[in-house]
């Protein structure tokens, strides 16, 4: 009974991981329709300056994280108001190629400033370790993940349900001529948009360094899990990648746990029998705009 | 200055550039040419970087001439993606018109160029990859690394014999890695070990922990565990999170896991982890610590064992030119390296004739903190060790 329940905490753990680091996505892709096959590249530069931040100037890393979040929204906000938009009315193939070209740009650059080998982030020793909760392992980083994407999920609801900014938002994406005839600032909207989706990105990216591994290939090795992510979860809300991540995060631990043998391939698998049932995702819109 | 005297050392500089250009002509005919191809970029650019670190290095110890002759290195990186390898080969021999291909990150690049090596007639020396069947597949191939055959037999032995008695693998699903497996294995149990879990990860694996937590749950005296360089960062920290060195779990393996390279950055759970291996920074011979030192004073950072292997590759190079007097013929310089003889860093290695597979010691070595660093130290030697893979067939 407890290794169920210190699985379905591993689960839950790199379940919420995955989410903070597609959420980022599921917002450019499903709010703003823009494929931006790029988006790994914003995590690792978070993950990368959390990194520098931490290891070489000493900061704190309960500092460094909300930092990784700020430089990788400021590099998303430029990259936006420089290349992005000029793309925003290009075909998706178009969109495609640019930003995956921006990715192996981005490979490379790492790769030749920071080095190939991968790095970690030396975490103060309160997070290291697990402790026992009733027989479950609980593992203190795991935890604080939770608490964080948690937190982070509950404010990002509200953010687009509730706030003035979310309904600007929501309104901005489904008809940017209205909208900008009401005297909404359109174009500022989707940059700051694409800005906050970038720096979670940056955030998950400082997270899942110490689980995932930070080398320069991040952005490619981990592009599948995040285009799992939204297509599962379909990208027209929060709600539905949160829910998806959780189930994969939890389908993928238990799979490699259980069926050591095929572990890898439960997630692509429940990937097909999702998309079989629900082509548009879990929570997709049926009407494709 | 004047102008008389800036006209009189630019016609001084003028006839030193000529008188070396006609110079070069006659040296580029009696230049030998090594082919070396490495992964530089991606995954096993580490494993790049310090096999050329450790060829320059040589070669600003010993010079660049052999037998008359200059060594001339010309480097490419084929990203250890075997198409790469082949295409870097067929260019190298055909427009270069190299005397040796050098070099060779993973398996399937050895591979790759072997087939090349035999139609051209010119020795392959591979400096890296470790699986027992490369060098079965070219006349031509001499291999200065080890195979994991070596390192994983010697730790199922000693395992067996050292009160182990149940053993969690864990292995990465790939070529080296079942080689790890399968010759642990056979060591292991013939010694009367029992292995209570199997489990093989996918090369591309981001997440240690489900893994791991069903190795806790086998509760196994020991955890034997092969994964690429590069990744053994990754598990010792995970293995370390989940308390598997508190519930008393040790990990075994071959020497990939400590790493010289990436030991020093693994935290304290990597303490006490045993493993055997060719190589280890803390080798206590003088020649070693020479070795050590010059690497750290040109490239700031200790030598690892793809980095020996890298210096006894051409070091291989090197005396089997002076073997055939600078005589370049590929059958002559395969003759002059079967059987050779010598002291590298790691201790004494020879070529094995019949194989041309490296014969060396495999040392059994424990991770312990000295001068504040870690170190695998060295407690145990098992002299002179072939390549088994191969007697098999």
């Amino acid at each position: 009974m407890t290794s169920i329940l210190t699985n379905l905490f591993d689960g839950v753990a790199y379940g919420m991981l995955l989410f903070v680091l597609a959420c980022g996505l599921a917002v450019t892709l499903g709010l703003m329709n823009f494929v931006n096959l790029a988006h790994g590249a914003f995590a690792m530069a978070g993950g990368y300056v959390c990194m520098l931040l931490v290891n070489k100037s000493g900061w704190p890393f309960f500092t460094a994280l909300p930092l990784a979040f700020v430089s990788a929204a400021l590099i998303g906000v430029l990259l936006e108001r420089t290349l992005y938009r000029h793309l925003y009315t290009r075909s998706h193939l178009d969109q495609v190629l640019f930003s995956i070209g921006l990715t192996f740009m981005s490979v490379a650059a790492v790769d030749y400033f920071m080095g190939s080998s991968r790095v970690f982030i030396n975490l103060p020793n309160a997070l290291q370790g697990q402790f026992d909760f009733f027989g479950v392992g609980i593992g203190r980083y795991r935890l604080m993940i939770i608490v964080i994407c948690g937190l982070l999920t509950v404010a990002l609801q509200l953010i687009l349900a509730k706030t003035r900014f979310g309904s600007r938002l929501r309104a901005a994406v489904d008809d940017p001529r209205a909208a900008s005839g009401l005297g909404i600032n359109v174009p500022q909207v989707f940059a700051f948009t694409f800005a906050f989706g970038c720096g979670l990105a940056g955030l998950g990216g400082a997270l899942s360094a110490e689980i995932l591994g930070l080398d320069p290939y991040f952005p490619l090795k981990f592009m599948i899990y995040f285009l799992i992510v939204v297509t599962v979860g379909g990208s027209s809300s929060i709600t539905g990648p949160f829910l998806a991540s959780l189930l994969l995060g939890i389908g993928d631990v238990a799979g490699k746990y259980y069926v050591p043998k095929m572990g890898p391939f439960v997630i692509y698998t429940m990937m097909i029998v999702i998309l079989i049932w629900r082509p548009n995702g879990l929570f997709g819109r049926t009407a494709a705009r | 200055m004047s102008v008389r005297h800036k006209m009189l050392s630019w016609a001084a500089t003028a006839a030193a550039v000529a008188s070396l250009a006609a110079v070069a002509p006659a040296g580029a005919q009696d230049a030998v040419k090594i082919g070396l191809i490495l992964p530089m970029t991606g995954g096993q650019a580490s494993t790049g970087k310090q096999i050329e670190n450790a060829i320059k290095l040589y070669m600003q110890q010993k010079g660049d001439t052999v037998a008359g002759k200059k060594i001339e290195i010309i480097l490419k990186d084929d990203g250890a993606v075997p198409d790469k390898t082949k295409t870097a080969a067929q260019e190298l021999i055909v427009n270069d018109k190299v005397n040796f291909i050098a070099g060779f990150g993973v398996t399937p690049a050895a591979l790759a160029a072997a087939p090349l090596a035999t139609q051209a007639k010119i020795p392959e020396v591979v400096m890296a990859a470790g699986t027992s069947i490369i060098t079965e597949r070219s006349p031509y191939i001499v291999r200065t690394s080890f195979t994991l055959a070596q390192s994983a037999n010697i730790i199922g032995d000693w395992a067996a014999k050292n009160g182990i008695k149940k053993v969690a693998t864990l292995t990465s699903d790939y070529a080296p890695g079942n080689d790890a497996l399968n010759f642990f294995k056979e060591r292991f149990t013939a010694g009367g070990g029992e292995i209570v879990e199997e489990v093989k990860v996918p090369l591309q694996n981001p997440d240690f922990a489900p893994f791991l937590q069903r190795m806790k749950d086998a509760k196994p005296d020991a955890l034997y565990v092969f994964v690429p360089a590069g990744q053994g960062g990754n598990f010792m920290k995970q293995y370390a999170e989940r308390g598997l060195d508190k519930a008393g779990i040790k990990v075994i393996g071959p020497g990939d896991v400590t790493d010289d390279d990436l030991l020093n950055n693994m935290g304290d759970a990597v303490l006490g982890t045993v493993t055997a291996h060719l190589y280890s920074a803390a080798h206590p011979s003088p020649m070693n610590k020479d070795f050590v030192a010059a690497y750290k004073k040109a490239y700031g950072t200790r030598p690892g064992f793809m980095a020996v292997s890298g210096y006894d590759g051409i070091h291989l190079i090197y005396e089997a030119l002076k073997k055939t007097g600078g005589d370049t013929n590929g059958d002559k310089l395969i003759e002059a390296m079967k059987g050779m003889k010598w002291e590298s860093p790691r201790g004494p290695i020879s070529i094995d004739p019949e194989t041309r597979d490296i014969v060396q010691n495999i040392y059994i070595r424990k991770v312990e903190k000295v001068d504040g660093e870690l170190y695998n130290v060295e407690f145990a030697t098992f002299d002179a060790v072939k390549d088994s893979g191969k007697t098999k067939k």
